[in-house]
This record gives structure tokens, sequence and C-alpha cells, in this order.
């Protein structure tokens, strides 16, 4: 076992045991406070895939926004009498026996598969090559998602505005 | 086994995706329903990486990825508009009593 090894199991488990609190914990804050952990590790599985602009993106954007959009939607939708915040659940059982056989499904093909594996280069910085790529082959995609998230954003103010 | 390779990274988002899935079907809170469909993204992203990585793809996962990370973003804005709206309407956003357009 490596180096690499090691970081890459530290970050797998930070970021599967705080998703398990994610969908299990009661409160829906704690929830909320799970899920930046999740995406903490999320980044750090992305640095060790060698996508250092992705990992900082995911940092910048869910963390930062996404995150903080979803407790704002918490504290807009809950009458704040007292901390407690619960949510609760229904079909928890079939959903865990259903989502693991689905999981262990999954699980096995991929498991049993013989992935063709080409070896890559070892990673170099990412960000001019993404930034290029973006401005020639992908500029027209660039362009649609801009225009995309200015009118869902326009859309979801008029929306809550309301 | 030990040593890492595609296949640790495509069980990782596998696990993921089934955590994200279950919180979709049985959390109550539709925030909470919001915060499963973001675990489902996350892992979709790991498995676009992985392959761009393991499979010499260049660049092209991480700029799907990118992508969806901003269509995460903009789903996120517009269903919490959304959320806040029915909460405005019937002071609730529980998914199981939202069901006024069934009667």
């Amino acid at each position: 076992m490596t180096v690499y090894d090691i970081i890459f199991y530290l970050f797998a488990a930070v970021t599967l045991i705080s998703a398990f609190f994610v969908v299990t914990n009661r409160n829906i804050v704690h929830s909320a406070f799970f899920l930046l952990f999740t995406f903490f590790g999320v980044a750090g599985i992305y640095v060790m895939l060698g996508a250092d602009f992705i990992a900082i993106v995911q940092l910048i954007v869910y963390v930062g926004g996404i995150l903080i959009l979803l407790l704002f939607g918490v504290m807009l939708t809950n009458k704040i009498v007292n901390v407690e915040i619960k949510t609760g659940t229904i079909h928890a059982l079939p959903a865990s026996i259903v989502l693991g056989l689905f999981a262990g499904a999954i699980g096995a093909a991929v498991l049993n598969t013989n992935w063709k594996i080409v070896e890559s280069p070892d990673p170099v910085p990412t960000t001019a090559a993404i930034g290029r790529m973006l401005i020639n082959e992908y500029a027209l995609v660039f362009e649609l998602l801009g225009i995309l998230l200015l009118i869902a954003l326009i859309g979801a103010a008029s929306m809550a505005r309301r | 086994m030990l040593n890492v390779g595609l296949t640790h990274f495509l069980v990782i988002s596998v696990t993921l995706f089934s955590f994200g899935m279950y919180g979709v079907i049985t959390r109550k809170n539709a925030v909470m329903v919001l915060m499963g469909v973001e675990l489902i993204l996350n892992s979709a992203n790991i498995n676009f990486i992985a392959f761009a990585k393991f499979g010499n793809y260049g660049l092209q996962g991480q700029i799907i990825a990118l992508f969806v990370i901003v269509l995460a973003a903009a789903e996120a804005a517009i269903a919490l508009a959304i959320v806040i709206n029915i909460y405005k309407t019937i002071t609730n956003i529980n998914v199981d009593e939202i069901d006024s357009l069934r009667d």
C-alpha cells in the first residue's frame, strides 16, 4: 500500500460515512452539515483522479453555493421555534432492501468486469487546458449553459418572490 | 486488491448513488430529497472523471463533470424556489402530503 492508497481510503471513508449519515439522520440541519463533509470527500476523490480544477469548482459551487442554498431552504420552510428540525421517513425497509440488491448487483458487475484500462500520463495541472477546451471545442455548450443558468436563476428569483 | 484502481472509484460511486437514492425515496422533507439528488449527481461525476482517467480520454470527462455541476446549481435554485412556493401555499413541505393534484 502506498501513500496514495491510504489517502484514497481516507477520502472514501469520509465520503461514504458522512453520506450515510446524510440520508439516515433525522435532524435536517445535521444532515446538511454531514453533506458538507461528503462534498469535501468527493472533492478529495477528484484530486486523487487528477482533476484539480473540478475539485476546486466542487468546493466553490457545492460547499459555497448549493449547500448554503439548501440551508436557506431549510430555514425558510420550518417554523423555527426550537432547534430541533426533524424529518420523517417512509418506506425505509423496502427501500433499503431494494437498494441493497441494486448496489450488490451493480457492484458485482463492476467487480467482475474485465475493464480495459489504458494507462494515462501522470496528472498535470488541468486549468489552462480546460479553459482552452471551453472556448474552442465546447464553446457552444459553454454559451448554452451560461444562458441556461441565467434563465434558471431569473426564473427561480421570480418564482420565489411571488 | 488493495491497490487503488478503477473498480475502487466505481464501487464508491455505486455506494454513493445508492445512499442518494435511499434519501430520495425515504425522506419526507422536500429539502432532504434535494440533498439525495445532489449525492446522486456527485456519484455520476465520480464515474465520468474515473472513466476519463483510466480510459485515457483526456479532459473530456472533466468538462462533462463541470457541466453537470452547473446543471446541479441551476436545479437546486429552481427546486428551492418551488419548495418555498409550496410552503407558502400549504405551509408544509412533506412530499407525502402534497397530493392536491391527485383529487
